[in-house]
C-alpha cells in the first residue's frame, strides 16, 4: 500500500516536472510567431546558459555521488541535523557562500541532504548565502563602495540564519495544522 | 584472506557504482524543470532589456523600494547583471534603497525558479523561503542605508 503511495506520488511529481517544460516550450512556439527574431535570441542564449553551467552541473553530480558514497543519514544529521546546533548553521552559511553556479542546479543535491536527514532551515540558509559572490565582490565595490559591500555581506549571512530559523517556525506550523486538519 | 580482500575490493567498486548511478538517476529526475528554467531565463535574457527595467521606477523611494523587491524577484541571471543594472538605476536618480532591494531580491528571491524549487523541494519550503527572501530584500535594504548613515 505504501509502494503503490510512493509510486503514485513519484509519477505525480514527474507529471508536474514535464508539464512545466511543455509549458516553456508551447511558451516558445507561440512567442515564435510572434517575435521570430527574439525568440530565436532566446534560445540561442539558453544554449549559451547551458554551456555556462555545464561544469556546475558534472560538479554537482559529482558531489551527489560521492555524498552517497559517504555520507550517511547518520553522519548528515549530525552536521546538518536536528541536533546539529550552532555547527549546522555555520556550515550552512560557509558552504552556500563557496557554492558556484546556478541555484536550480543545487536542488537536487540538496533534496538528497535532505532524505539523508538535513533540516530545511539549514537548506534555506545555505541557498540564502549563495547570494554572498566573493569573486563578484570587486564588481559590487565598483558600483556600490567598500563600505555598502561590507555591511551588506554582514547582514546577509546574519539574515540567512534568521530566515532559516523562521521558515523552520513557519513550517512546523504549517505541519502542525495539516495534522489537526486531518 | 585474498578472496576476502577481493570481495571487498569489488563491493566497494559495486558501491561507488551505486552512489553514482543513484546520483545520475536523481538529477535526471529534475532535469526536465532545469531545462525548462533555462528556457525562460532565455526568454527574458532576449525579451526584457535594461531600459524597459529602469523605466519603471517612479521617484518616490517607498514604492520604488517594493518595486525593486518586485522586479528582483521576478527577474532572474547572473547576479553581475544585476550589479550593472543597479548601477545603472543609481545614475538615473533612483533611490538606493530601492537599487538595494532589487540586488538583493535579484540573488535571493526567485519566481523563475519557483516551480523547479517546488518541484523539488516541496511546495511549502520553496513558498515560505521565497515569501520571506522577498520581506528580507527591503528589511535588509534599510538596514544597510540605517548602518551607512550612521558610520559614514
Amino acid at each position: 500500500m505504501n509502494i503503490d503511495k510512493k509510486n503514485a506520488k513519484n509519477s505525480k511529481t514527474m507529471y508536474y516536472r514535464f508539464s512545466f517544460l511543455i509549458f516553456v516550450i508551447i511558451l516558445y512556439v507561440a512567442l515564435f510567431f510572434v517575435n521570430t527574431e527574439k525568440t530565436y535570441d532566446a534560445v540561442n542564449a539558453s544554449v549559451d546558459i547551458i554551456i555556462q553551467i555545464l561544469p556546475v552541473l558534472i560538479l554537482v553530480i559529482l558531489i551527489m555521488g560521492v555524498s552517497n558514497y559517504f555520507l550517511k543519514p547518520k553522519t548528515v544529521s549530525k552536521y546538518l541535523g536536528a541536533e546539529s546546533g550552532v555547527k549546522g548553521w555555520v556550515i550552512a552559511v560557509f558552504l552556500g557562500i563557496l557554492s558556484h553556479g546556478s541555484i536550480y542546479v543545487w536542488y537536487p543535491l540538496l533534496k538528497d541532504l535532505h532524505n539523508h536527514g538535513m533540516r530545511f532551515g539549514l537548506i534555506a540558509t545555505f541557498l540564502y548565502n549563495r547570494a554572498v559572490k566573493i569573486p563578484f565582490i570587486p564588481v559590487m565595490i565598483y558600483y556600490f563602495g567598500v563600505a555598502f559591500v561590507v555591511v551588506l555581506t554582514v547582514y546577509m549571512i546574519i539574515i540567512s540564519v534568521v530566515e532559516g530559523k523562521l521558515l523552520e517556525m513557519i513550517l512546523y506550523l504549517l505541519d502542525r495544522r495539516d495534522i489537526s486538519n486531518v | 584472506m585474498k578472496i576476502d580482500n577481493e570481495s571487498k575490493k569489488e563491493s566497494k567498486g559495486k558501491k561507488i557504482v551505486t552512489s553514482f548511478s543513484k546520483a545520475i538517476k536523481s538529477f535526471c529526475s529534475v532535469l526536465p524543470v532545469i531545462i525548462g528554467i533555462i528556457l525562460l531565463l532565455g526568454l527574458f535574457k532576449s525579451y526584457i532589456s535594461h531600459q524597459m527595467i529602469t523605466s519603471v521606477f517612479t521617484g518616490e523611494i517607498f514604492k520604488d523600494t517594493i518595486l525593486g523587491s518586485t522586479l528582483g524577484s521576478i527577474l532572474a541571471g547572473n547576479p553581475l547583471t544585476s550589479y550593472i543594472i543597479g548601477g545603472e538605476l543609481l545614475k538615473e536618480g533612483v533611490s538606493p534603497l530601492a537599487v538595494t532591494a532589487f540586488i538583493v531580491a535579484w540573488v535571493t528571491v526567485g519566481i523563475v525558479q519557483l516551480p523547479a524549487e517546488a518541484a523539488v523541494l516541496g511546495k511549502k519550503f520553496a513558498i515560505t523561503r521565497n515569501l520571506l527572501s522577498f520581506l528580507f530584500s527591503m528589511i535588509l535594504a534599510i538596514m544597510t542605508f540605517a548602518t551607512l548613515r550612521v558610520i559614514i
